[in-house]
């Protein structure tokens, strides 16, 4: 066995990296210990056709159990029990057409769903029910997912895609009443919404939408006035996810490039390209910052999920594993951060668990 | 007055040692006669025989003699002084002479002297007087150094003789210029004979540093001394002109004060105008790109000259675009003459373009196609350059000229020279007042700075530790080395896969993938690669470009060196019979030769052999314990850093020893030789290897050289360089100085390759004789690199002679 303390005295500066069969209590450089990316937790099969969209709900305090909805392209609904890794219920609400959206109104009780069908379904799962109680007819034939905003208790505000080809149109929740219909000026050839974000400042302040579109451009929309306070256009083809964090006013999206672009939104409303990182390969479609606003991911359509440190964008892990486009990435909101799970969803039929950089 | 010198003189007497009374009496008298100029023809006759006897004595002459010398007429007694030198035996005036001269110098009589000798340009007899003090002045350094046997002092030397000249120079030039302004005629034509000699000697770094820098302040704003000036280069006899002006130009620190020293001179003077027009740019080539910029700047400051500017570019651009001097002439010169031919474009004006617009547009077309014939890629690219300045300027509106080269220094800086705005009419005044606006400027502008810098240093902690609590650090990358182009066709896993998939497939992904596994493949399993050896390498000498493949020439290469080297007989005699073969590009065969040079390159490596077969041994075990390889590995690492990081102060014992195994090229080595040495002199119809395409001659020649190389201590060497030897002989006087160079390189092969016994032995005639050739080479051959290398091959021989020479003893 080598003795590193005599190698220590050999070297005469820096700090001799320990071999793995013999691990001591030294600091290893990282450039020469990057470890080969983990495989996932655990693998999901049984959708039985492309996994479209993933949402968690694992909030739930300890007799609770922690559940994932998965939407296929078949149009069912999984509900999968994280403990057992096996399918509670499924559910079959959009008429065989694929589910593109997948939310929570508080707690895994009332499930949002958005399908191809032109509906949203509002479900109702307590207590073993599975019931569609209310749902919205969109008339929007595009692929863009709706956002749901939680304003007040028991009031959400819900962005779509509108009949009308470059529309977005604003709900309230649980009323369906329309809080605004936003129109880009005439002449603007944005083209169709391809993604949505509903946020709201810290401290009561007005909801504002952000929305991407089929030019790559990025918009960011007054609710209360309907007007555009800001457009970037940050790609050079269509935005095909971002996402937000509105404490660092910093927001990131993805298209269909090879480019990742990060922009950020000053004190005049205005938005700014930050930097923006280039991909080894093209394509993007769906981007998610982790709750604590650490680190983000992304699902690639190169099969793999990429995961980036938010604050530098640092490129932190490749994750291959899936043998077709993944659709989606979500992550859990365990109430315990060691908890914390992220789930990609892919057009091989897979949901793919991971645990990864839990202890930060 | 006159008289009492004289019966000073008389009271003397003619003898040799005139006594210390004497030469008090004749001080005295030349005190009182006043202006020593005013003295008649027989005072001073006498008065010079007298210095001369005084200097001339076998004895040194009592009294104060040496102020009578400094007090007396300066010509009569710079004459004596001189004279005394050259006496034959030199007794007590050697040391005591020269220091009277050093006196002489030092207290401005040297002025004195030449300022007489302006004035009396119209007397009788004068012409004599003038020629044998100007050889006495501009030779001083060389009597007293002849004098003293070399001992001379420090005075006397060249470098510091001719600057003290110079500082003479300037002071008459200013008394010309004070009696020109008193209505007075002067004649400046004895300076002019002083420069023109000195510079003639080859002394115009001395004289000139001291006169261009006085002259160019002088002459910026007086046109009384610019008069001077170029009264002063104007009247250099012709003999001399050459000289003077090459010093002037190449000291001149800017075309504009080059104009105001030399005037038209170009315009009056045939001589000078040859030097300049001709000489310095067409003859030579040694002169920096100031020099150029100077002359050619000169050339277009006034409008009489510019007309020989257009002439100058016309004559330069007939040079460019001749193939004989393309061929012929040594790349400096070629470099240098693209360089003018830049520069003058800089200088032109829109209609002088237009006027000469048809003339540039064919020697341009001429001068491209004798450049990019070249077979030396400098030159090619110099012509790339050159034309595309040329046609840039030229057609200001239409399309230009673009070519492919790499962007590196030279290329830039010969563009430069292009796009330069010639600094023309700059006052000299201005800069400074600019430096003074500046200066006023400054304060404010500095507080600002300071206030902004104040003001960051304030906001940078801020931003330091925002940084900090933004860093990422905390988040430990995995490895993301996999992360690669996703592929969308699996590579191919089978040597006839790959071929099926070259020979017939549309599927251009495919094909791709298949370009890139070939070589992997063949590496890997040399038996199956041996069956279809011969097919693919026809396959793969025949393989184009599909798609936009990056590094596709490399890749298959690659794969052709990688065939070559697992069945190198077949594949060898097929790839050699090609190259001589019809319907081949030139890209072709050349390609055939790199591979053979490349595959003859790793066969006769025995460390190249030691890895493959490593690695093949390593490559089919499957690693069933992950530990053990990363152990080995970090092994490895440690072993590395211990090593960077000691410091050992014996060397020679810890040396790896160097691997080895069978030269597998020695059975090999004719396969790859002959039959490339065998057809050279047959041209076919598509391919004359002795014309038209004689840069793939110069790729073969070199092919052969380094196969030469690579073929030490193998048993057929002695053959081969008895071949290449007769080979190198037949094509000796080849035009073309890269083929050249590859038959130096090839002699250099054979001197090294094969025995040194051997070559004496078998080869004794075709040495002797190349070795006539070598030395012919060395002195003759225009190119430097041509020279260089015969050069070398000539010291190879002399080291073989001395150690056959050691050897028997």
């Amino acid at each position: 066995m080598l003795d590193h303390s005599k190698l220590r005295g050999i070297t005469s500066k820096g700090l001799l990296p320990c071999p793995p069969c013999c691990p001591c209590r030294f600091a290893l450089p990282v450039a020469w210990m990057a470890q080969p990316p983990p495989d996932p937790h655990f693998v999901l099969r049984g959708t039985g056709a492309a996994v479209h969209a993933l949402h968690f709900s694992c909030g739930g305090g300890e007799p609770d159990i922690p559940v994932l909805f998965s939407g296929s392209e078949n149009g069912f609904i999984h509900v999968w029990n994280l403990k057992t890794h096996r399918v509670d219920a499924a559910l079959d609400g959009h008429g065989r057409k694929s589910v593109c959206g997948l939310k929570t109104m508080d707690g895994k009780e009332r499930l949002l769903s958005q399908g191809r069908d032109q509906r949203i379904c509002l479900w109702d799962l307590a207590e073993g029910r599975t019931s569609v109680t209310d749902s919205v007819f969109t008339e929007n034939v595009g692929f863009c997912r709706c956002s749901l905003l939680k304003v007040a208790e028991g009031r959400w505000l819900m962005a779509t895609a509108a009949k009308a080809l470059e529309e977005v149109q604003v709900l309230e929740l649980p009323s369906k009443t329309s809080v605004c219909t936003l129109k880009p000026e005439v002449g603007a050839k944005l083209g169709m919404p391809m993604c949505l974000k509903l946020w709201q400042g810290s401290c009561g302040s007005q909801p504002s939408l952000l929305a991407g579109y089929e030019d790559g451009s990025v918009l960011l929309w007054n609710l209360s006035t309907g007007k555009v306070l800001s457009q970037l256009i940050c790609h050079q083809e269509p935005v095909m996810s971002l996402d937000f964090d509105s404490e660092k006013a910093k927001g990131i999206s993805g298209s269909s490039e090879k480019v990742l672009s990060i922009w950020s939104l000053n004190e005049q409303q205005n938005l700014q390209v930050q930097k923006t990182h280039r991909l080894v390969n093209a394509g993007i479609s769906d981007i998610t910052i982790r709750p604590d606003k650490k680190i983000l991911a992304t699902a690639g359509w190169d099969h793999r999920i990429r995961i980036f440190g938010w604050k530098k964008l640092k490129p932190l892990a490749v994750l291959d594993y899936h043998t077709a486009t993944v659709h989606s990435v979500s992550f859990s909101d365990h109430k315990s951060p060691s908890d914390r799970l992220l789930a990609a969803g892919a057009k091989d039929h897979r949901i793919s668990i991971w645990s990864i950089y839990t202890q930060t | 007055m006159a008289a009492a010198l004289e019966s000073a003189l008389q009271a003397a007497g003619a003898g040799p040692c005139p006594g210390a009374e004497a030469v008090g009496a004749v001080r005295a008298a030349l005190a009182a006669a006043g202006d020593p100029a005013a003295l008649g023809e027989r005072e001073r006759a006498r008065l010079g025989a007298f210095l001369r006897n005084l200097a001339a004595g076998p004895e040194e002459p009592a009294g104060p003699w040496r102020s009578l010398f400094l007090e007396s007429p300066p010509d009569l007694a710079f004459c004596a002084l001189t004279d005394s030198l050259a006496a034959p035996r030199p007794g007590w005036r050697l040391p005591a002479v020269p220091e009277v001269l050093e006196q002489f110098l030092r207290q401005g009589r040297l002025a004195a002297l030449i300022c007489e000798l302006c004035q009396q340009h119209s007397r009788p007899g004068s012409v004599e007087r003038h020629d044998a003090l100007l050889g006495r002045i501009v030779c001083l350094p060389d009597l007293v150094g002849n004098g003293l046997q070399g001992r001379s002092p420090a005075a006397f030397f060249p470098q510091r003789y001719f600057p003290v000249l110079g500082g003479a120079v300037l002071q008459v030039l200013h008394n010309v210029s004070a009696s020109l302004r008193g209505g007075l005629d002067c004649s400046v034509s004895f300076i002019s004979h002083i420069l023109g000699k000195v510079c003639v000697h080859g002394r115009q770094k001395e004289i000139l540093s001291v006169l261009v820098p006085h002259l160019t302040d002088l002459t910026k704003s007086d046109c009384i001394w610019q008069r001077i000036c170029w009264r002063l280069v104007e009247c250099v006899p012709d003999r001399w002109m050459e000289a003077v002006v090459l010093g002037f130009v190449q000291r001149a620190p800017g075309a504009d004060v080059l104009s105001r020293l030399l005037g038209n001179l170009v315009v009056k003077n045939k001589k000078a105008q040859f030097v300049v027009t001709q000489k310095m740019l067409l003859l030579q080539y040694g002169y920096t790109t100031a020099v150029l910029q100077n002359l050619l700047g000169y050339l277009a400051l006034d409008g009489l000259r510019r007309a020989l500017l257009i002439k100058v570019l016309q004559e330069l651009l007939e040079t460019w675009s001749s193939s004989s001097a393309v061929k012929h002439s040594p790349l400096e010169q070629q470099q240098y003459i693209s360089k003018a031919i830049l520069i003058c474009l800089s200088h032109l004006k829109e209609p002088e373009i237009e006027s000469c617009r048809q003339e540039l547009l064919t020697s341009m077309m001429e001068g491209v196609k004798c450049h990019l014939d070249s077979s030396l890629p400098q030159i090619r690219r110099l012509g790339m350059i050159v034309a595309e300045s040329i046609s840039s300027k030229i057609n200001t509106d239409g399309p230009v000229l673009t070519f492919q080269y790499e962007e590196d220094d030279e290329a830039r800086e010969l563009k430069s020279l292009l796009v330069q705005a010639a600094p023309l009419g700059v006052l000299p005044g201005l800069p400074d007042n600019e430096n003074e606006n500046a200066d006023a400027a400054l304060p404010p502008v500095l507080e600002s700075n300071r206030k902004s810098t104040t003001a960051t240093t304030h906001v940078m902690p801020d931003e330091e530790s925002d940084a900090e609590l933004d860093s990422d650090d905390d988040l430990i990358p995995y490895d993301m080395s996999e992360d690669k182009e996703l592929k969308k066709t699996k590579a191919p896993v089978y040597i006839r896969d790959c071929i099926e998939v070259l020979t017939g497939s549309e599927d251009l992904d495919k094909w791709e993938e298949a370009v890139k596994a070939l070589e992997s493949l063949v590496r890997k399993n040399p038996v199956a690669a041996r069956e279809v050896s011969v097919e693919l390498a026809k396959i793969l000498l025949h393989l184009e470009e599909k798609t936009c493949l990056e590094g596709f020439a490399e890749l298959r290469q690659k794969a052709q060196v990688a065939v070559l080297t697992t069945d190198p007989i077949p594949v060898a005699q097929y790839l050699t019979s090609q190259f001589y073969s019809l319907n081949y590009s030139l890209r072709q065969r050349m390609d055939i030769l790199d591979v053979l040079v490349l595959a003859a390159r790793e066969l006769s490596c025995p460390k190249g052999h030691g890895k493959t077969k490593h690695s093949g041994a390593q490559n089919p075990c499957i690693q069933f314990l992950p530990e053990s390889g990363s152990s080995k590995d970090w092994r490895r690492i440690v072993d590395e850093r211990i090593k960077s990081k000691t410091r050992r102060f014996a060397k020679g014992q810890s040396q790896v020893e160097q691997p080895s195994g069978p030269n597998e090229f020695n059975s090999l080595a004719g396969h790859f030789f002959f039959p490339l040495i065998q057809n050279f002199d047959r041209p076919l119809s598509t391919f004359d290897l002795l014309g038209e395409d004689h840069f793939v001659l110069g790729r073969l020649v070199h092919t052969l050289a380094v196969l030469m190389y690579l073929a030490v201590n193998t048993m057929a060497v002695t053959a081969m360089g008895k071949a290449l030897l007769e080979f190198v002989w037949a094509l000796r006087f080849h035009t073309d100085s890269y083929v050249r160079q590859g038959l130096l390189s090839c002699v250099s092969s054979i001197l090294l390759s094969v025995p040194a016994e051997r070559l004496l032995q078998d080869v004794t005639e075709e040495l002797l004789e190349t070795r006539s050739w070598l030395e012919d080479v060395v002195e003759k051959d225009p190119d430097g690199d041509c020279r260089r290398l015969a050069l070398q091959n000539l010291l190879l021989m002399e080291n073989l002679k001395k150690k056959l020479e050691t050897a028997p003893s």
